[in-house]
């Protein structure tokens, strides 16, 4: 899942989840950020770097790509003492600071390990359906996807670029793998979204589905909304006033809607209601999620 | 009642907008800029990703890398001028050391590297260093009365805070080239242990990677001196007296609540915070308005009690994100005594030419007061 800042990519991930899960699906979203965030959602405490289930069916990990290094490399190497010198050293850090692609490949390389049918964590972890990873916004987007195929260019040889491989190959596997955009029906993150779509193309990665977020409901028809605002013109009222700012804010996002649509064709575009709520929480999520099903 | 932003930025020559994601950054930056130059100043605003309808709002086919005149008409008559340019980090970053470069040889050296093509975009910071260094160079270079920086959309608000001296101890790579090399007094130093740990490392990235990486430190290593000394001028400019931030932020929760975590962090490295921006706030209807559309009331105006309904349903909406938006506001006033904050009303439609650029800006700095 990826899209541009502020549209509601967590949420969105969180709402697959719960969808996921509810078809039976064992299903885990693989947040990949300094602040995890969809513990608060599910009003838990933060979950950090441990599988975690938050809901029947549904777990979570939260992956900071700078910390998970040490992990990364007890997977890579066969032996844990050396795993734990190298990490020691700092060395393996300041490379992965210097090489372009390496931390991206060492968090997409926790989101391979949990989709194996035989998982390599030491605790004897579960094999998951679905695995929602959550991706950095875009602008950094593209270049989390691209970043396997180019630290395999960088490296040429060795264990982290067969890694490296490894994850190409499944990202780029139209049957198992794919892409959600999440945005919101507003001018710049539509415009973001056919960059996003068009670029997908070029890394063959596979576009799945887009998802309009935060959509206004339409509940007057032209006719209604002129009565209303002749009535407005009549008598000051709040009322009339939020009912004419609804109904405006409504038409401006069907007409971005119906640019997208005329922008990215070929894959499903999900409508996702805004959420009129003080916090998003679980009853937000879960409306979401019915809409998704 | 505090000041207008006209008065906090006066006497300001450079004006950093940051915050998170999705707030409406770039269009108060540009909001910003021209607004001041219609008070007679010459502007330019450096911008990171617009969206076409603002680029084409200045007047603009495309934005570069060199500052481009923007047409002000009537916004104009002040005898200001506005300036607009589009970030681009790599053609920055070949300016950096076409700089620091001594000679053709060891530029090109620099240029070719393998690592050096794929950092220059992509290395953490790097795009944020890159804003810097730009805003550096036309601070030095030109005459500007004011620079108005839009910051990139990073994934953490803070990033460009610590860019310069990421990107220079990155460059130095010091811990890197100890163990690129590990001759003479370096490997001393380093231990017997280390022999080890470099042959573990070379084991699992495999060597060809090291020895780029050892020849992209060793094409650095001439250009070193001048990188760093101009990066700490440009950290400079930072928390320079001529400098204020503006913290932009939209009411939802998330991003108020980074809007605190990056007033603190910019008052604890002693950055002048000059005031915050929370864009896109919901009301409740105008001013003086009747507080509730009674039924009745409204019954009587549209004659019909389903519409009604769905019209009483509306303001309850509204109400929920408006009572939201006075809470956060209200936190983030309290946790941040001294600071001016400015709302600027949710707006029906994107902004999408100067004048609509100018109405953002009156809730900042009234004409009248200019």
């Amino acid at each position: 899942m990826t899209g541009k800042g502020g549209v509601g990519k967590t949420t969105v991930s969180y709402a697959l989840g719960l969808a996921a899960a509810a078809a039976g699906k064992r299903s885990i979203v693989c947040e990949i950020a300094r602040q995890e965030h969809g513990s608060a959602l599910f009003g838990r405490d933060p979950i950090g770097f441990n599988e975690t289930e938050l809901t029947d069916g549904l777990w979570a990990i939260s992956i900071d790509p700078d910390k998970m290094v040490r992990e990364y490399l007890e997977v890579l190497l066969p032996v844990r003492a050396m795993a734990s010198l190298l990490y020691r050293s700092n060395l393996f850090a300041y490379l992965a600071a210097a090489t372009p692609g390496l931390r991206e490949v060492v968090s997409i390389g926790k989101a391979y390990e949990l989709t194996l049918d035989v998982r390599r964590s030491p605790d004897g972890a579960g094999t998951y359906d679905l695995v929602i990873v959550d991706a950095p916004a875009t602008g950094h987007g593209i270049g989390f996807l691209e970043a396997p195929g180019t630290f395999r260019r960088i490296a040429k040889g060795g264990p982290l670029a067969d890694q490296a491989s490894r994850i190409e190959r499944m990202i780029t596997d139209r049957e198992r793998s794919g892409v959600g955009i999440v945005a919101t029906a507003e001018e710049m993150a539509v415009n973001e979204t056919a960059e996003l779509a068009e670029g997908l193309e070029e890394t063959g990665v596979a576009l799945e589905e887009v998802f309009v977020n935060g959509l206004f409901p339409e509940r007057f028809s032209d006719a209604e909304l002129e009565r209303i605002r002749t009535a407005r013109e009549q008598r000051p009222s709040a009322a009339l006033d939020a009912a004419i700012a609804e109904a405006e804010r409504a038409q401006t996002q069907q007409i971005e809607l119906e640019r997208l649509r005329g922008i990215v064709t070929g894959v499903p575009i999900d409508e996702l209601p805004f959420l009129f709520a003080a916090e998003l929480g679980v009853e937000q999520l879960r409306r979401i999620a019915s809409v998704l099903s | 009642m505090s000041p207008h932003l006209d008065a906090i930025l006066a006497g300001r020559s450079i004006c950093i907008c940051a915050g998170s994601g999705g707030v409406g950054k770039t269009t108060t930056a540009a909001a910003v800029a021209v607004a001041m130059a219609a008070r007679g100043l010459k502007v330019a605003v450096l911008t990171i990703d617009p969206a076409r309808r603002l680029a084409d709002s200045l007047g603009l086919d495309e934005l570069g890398n060199v500052p481009v005149r923007v047409e002000l008409g009537e916004h104009g008559r002040g005898g200001g001028e506005l300036w607009a340019t589009m970030l681009d980090a790599k053609a920055t970053f070949d300016e950096v050391i076409d700089r620091y470069a001594t000679d053709e040889k060891a530029r090109q050296r620099v240029l070719d590297n393998r690592i050096y093509q794929q950092i220059s975009g992509a290395l953490a910071g790097s795009q944020e260093y890159m804003a810097m260094e730009k805003l550096y160079e036309l601070d030095e270079e030109d005459d500007f009365d004011l620079l108005v920086l839009d910051t990139p959309p990073s994934r953490n608000a803070l990033d460009f805070l610590d860019a310069p001296r990421r990107v220079t101890q990155f460059v130095e790579g010091r811990a890197m080239r100890l163990f690129i090399r590990p001759t003479g007094f370096g490997a001393r130093i380093a231990g017997r242990g280390f022999s080890v740990v470099s042959a573990v490392l070379r084991r699992v990235t495999g060597g060809d990677l090291i020895a780029d990486l050892s020849e992209f430190f060793s094409a650095m290593a001439g250009l070193l001196s001048g990188f760093r000394d101009r990066a700490e001028r440009v950290e400079g400019l930072l928390g320079d007296e001529r400098t204020t931030f503006l913290v932009v932020t939209s009411p939802a929760g998330e991003p108020i609540e980074e809007a605190g975590y990056l007033r603190g962090k910019l008052a604890e490295g002693d950055f002048p915070l000059g005031a915050m921006v929370v864009n896109r706030v919901h009301t409740t209807g105008a001013p003086g308005a009747p507080e509730e559309g009674s039924r009745e009331a409204l019954t009587g105006l549209l004659g019909d009690e389903d519409l009604v309904a769905r019209v009483l349903a509306a303001h309850a909406d509204r109400g929920v994100l408006a009572d939201r938006d006075r809470t956060n506001i209200e936190a983030l006033r309290a946790a941040s005594p001294g600071v001016p904050v400015f709302e600027v009303p949710e707006l029906s439609d994107e902004i999408h030419d100067l004048d609509g650029l100018r109405a953002f800006a009156r809730m900042l700095m009234p004409d009248d007061a200019g």
